[in-house]
């Protein structure tokens, strides 16, 4: 029996598509965990790592105190704001929003801070505002960084949503934690194996959204920058 | 930086910063964790395995010398307190004892006892049977679990007398609760579980003496279930949050007292008897260790261990000080 093996036999397992704590239910329900953290982050990271990018000044410091937040372990801020908050929403967006907002920021501030002087002077000399240099300008040519960022908050957030089934929720967690107590293997298998397959779909979703957006005069810019 | 270090220094550099990595990650690993952490469970003796990776402290095989007699633990503060209340009793009357302490899970020390590595260890008579002894067995009571493990334990072994005091799975409420439905047992729960939510380890869906067992002795059908940690943290924050109504507290995890919370009995024993017990190798046992060891078991109470583990885990008193009081205060040091 190998880790395929047991993944495979419980996922074909119709009966683990119907009824309550279902495979599409707690996909459904995982999407969610990782989603709005997600999204929240990015509201937080863009705007400031924008501003930090474009003054210049600090921006060393932020980004090494963005680096170091890294290493808080969302396992255990889980467990102290149950303790502290109990089971409130924040319990489990709060470790999960501090798990993505530093890859947006330091991407978010990267980009900004690497356009081109030049195209700066350019913005600049033809009277736009700080606002107008910023939106128009700056965060256009750091999209592709900025998406990058995106893209390894994305698949952080949607690998260590499983946490959440560790307070009772949902998720393909779920599947791993009760497995695990119960010493059956066919469910932690193959609710990691969702997680991966997940995970890969968020990359193919980014490189899609990439192509998308990203103006082909930009888009080998990394490779030259 | 790097690149313009020459590349011999860059070499050295590389060698340095592993040889400080192994070091410290050896230093690391070899270090015994100790109780004094974070763990607010007493126990978890109703789970077969023991917990994770600790590597332990002394080689347990290693010779003990002079006909000492070998009392160890298992890996969580309530093990290691009944066993210093062991200890300290036994050398109250005379005899050499070599301390084993926190030995990893029932997997490791179980084999230990049997062949005489270890002479004595506190045990939970319970999960003895269920995991070590005959997972088969339907044995439920106290009595009827002694009696099977007096038939089936292998010849080596011997349990003494129990005590009274047990750590096993409870459904559990607060006070608040408590006063509300008018509960004192289980079988209270009856008319108002299906407006109360049930918190408890996931494994409570499968196991036998979960959710089914509530069912099929107690007649018992929540509203929902919220699987939770092992009566840690979790599961207390959301017992006292009011996130869930009942909730699988183990009967000495010391927040019941700081908590207020309300143990239910079980009166037709949905969960089986898990009376501290000491197992003893029968080579090493002698007349004063076996008078020693149930004169102990029989001052022990389910609220005097809660006690002396509220002590250890919430105050984070020594270890042997608390033992030595309870024993002077039992009269039998």
């Amino acid at each position: 029996m190998s880790f395929f093996s047991w993944a495979w036999d419980w996922i074909t397992q119709p009966a683990n598509w119907h009824g309550t704590g279902s495979i599409p239910q707690q996909l459904l329900a995982h999407l969610g965990y990782s989603a709005l953290p997600l999204i929240i982050a990015a509201v937080i990271a863009i705007p400031s790592g924008a501003l930090i990018g474009h003054r210049g000044r600090g921006a060393t410091a932020v980004i090494n105190a963005a680096n170091a937040w890294r290493a808080i372990p969302t396992l255990g801020l889980l467990v102290l704001l149950v303790v502290w908050l109990g089971f409130t929403p924040l319990t489990w967006l709060l470790p999960l929003v501090v798990l993505a907002v530093p890859p947006i920021l330091v991407n978010t501030c990267e980009g900004v801070a690497g356009v081109d002087p030049d195209v700066r002077d350019a913005a600049r000399g033809m009277g736009m505002t700080a606002w107008q240099q910023v939106l128009r300008v700056e965060l256009p040519i750091a999209l592709p960084l900025i998406l990058v960022g995106l893209r390894t908050s994305a698949i952080f957030v949607v690998a260590t949503a499983t946490i959440a089934a560790y307070i009772g929720l949902g998720g393909l967690g779920r599947f791993i934690i009760d497995g695990l107590a119960s010493n059956a293997y066919g469910p932690v298998a193959g609710g990691a194996l969702l997680v991966v397959i997940l995970a890969v779909l968020v990359l193919a979703l980014f490189a899609g959204l990439s192509w998308l957006l990203v103006p082909a005069g930009l888009r080998g810019r990394r490779r030259q920058g | 930086m790097l690149t313009s270090t020459p590349r011999r220094k860059r070499g050295t550099i590389a060698a340095a910063a592993l040889a400080v990595i192994a070091i410290a990650s050896l230093s690391a690993c070899s270090t015994n964790s100790t109780s004094t952490s974070s763990s607010s469970s007493a126990s978890a003796p109703a789970t077969s395995a023991g917990s994770s990776s600790s590597s332990g402290g002394s080689n347990p095989l290693s010779p003990t010398g002079g006909g000492a007699v070998v009392v160890g633990s298992a890996n969580f503060p309530e093990s290691e307190l009944l066993a210093e209340i062991y200890i300290l009793a036994l050398q109250a009357k005379g005899v050499k004892v070599t301390p084993k302490l926190n030995i990893n899970s029932r997997e490791v020390y179980y084999p230990q006892i049997k062949s005489g590595a270890i002479s004595i260890i506190p045990e939970y008579n319970g999960t003895l049977l269920s995991v070590a002894v005959d997972p088969k067995s339907t044995a439920k009571s106290t009595a009827d679990v002694d009696a099977a493990l007096a038939a089936d334990l292998p010849s080596t072994l011997e349990v003494l007398n129990p005590s009274s005091a047990q750590d096993s799975d409870s459904i559990t409420v607060t006070a608040a609760t408590a006063a509300k439905y008018h509960l004192t047992s289980i079988a209270d729960l009856k008319p108002y579980a299906s407006q109360l939510v049930l918190g408890a380890p996931p494994e409570f869906k499968t196991r036998a003496d979960g959710i089914a067992g509530l069912k099929a002795t107690y007649g018992l059908t929540f509203k929902s279930f919220v699987p939770l940690d092992e009566s840690g943290p979790i599961t207390l924050s959301a017992l006292t949050g009011g996130r869930v109504q009942a909730a699988d507290v183990f009967t000495t995890t010391p927040q019941i007292i700081t908590d207020k919370l309300v143990t239910l009995t079980d009166p037709k024993f949905n969960f089986a008897a898990q009376n501290v017990i000491p197992l003893v190798n029968k080579s090493a046992l002698t007349p004063t260790i076996e008078s020693t060891l149930n004169a102990i078991s029989a001052k022990l109470t389910t609220s005097a261990l809660l006690q002396l583990d509220a002590a250890v885990i919430v105050q984070h008193a020594n270890y042997s000080t608390v033992a030595a009081a309870f024993l002077k205060q039992a009269g039998l040091s």
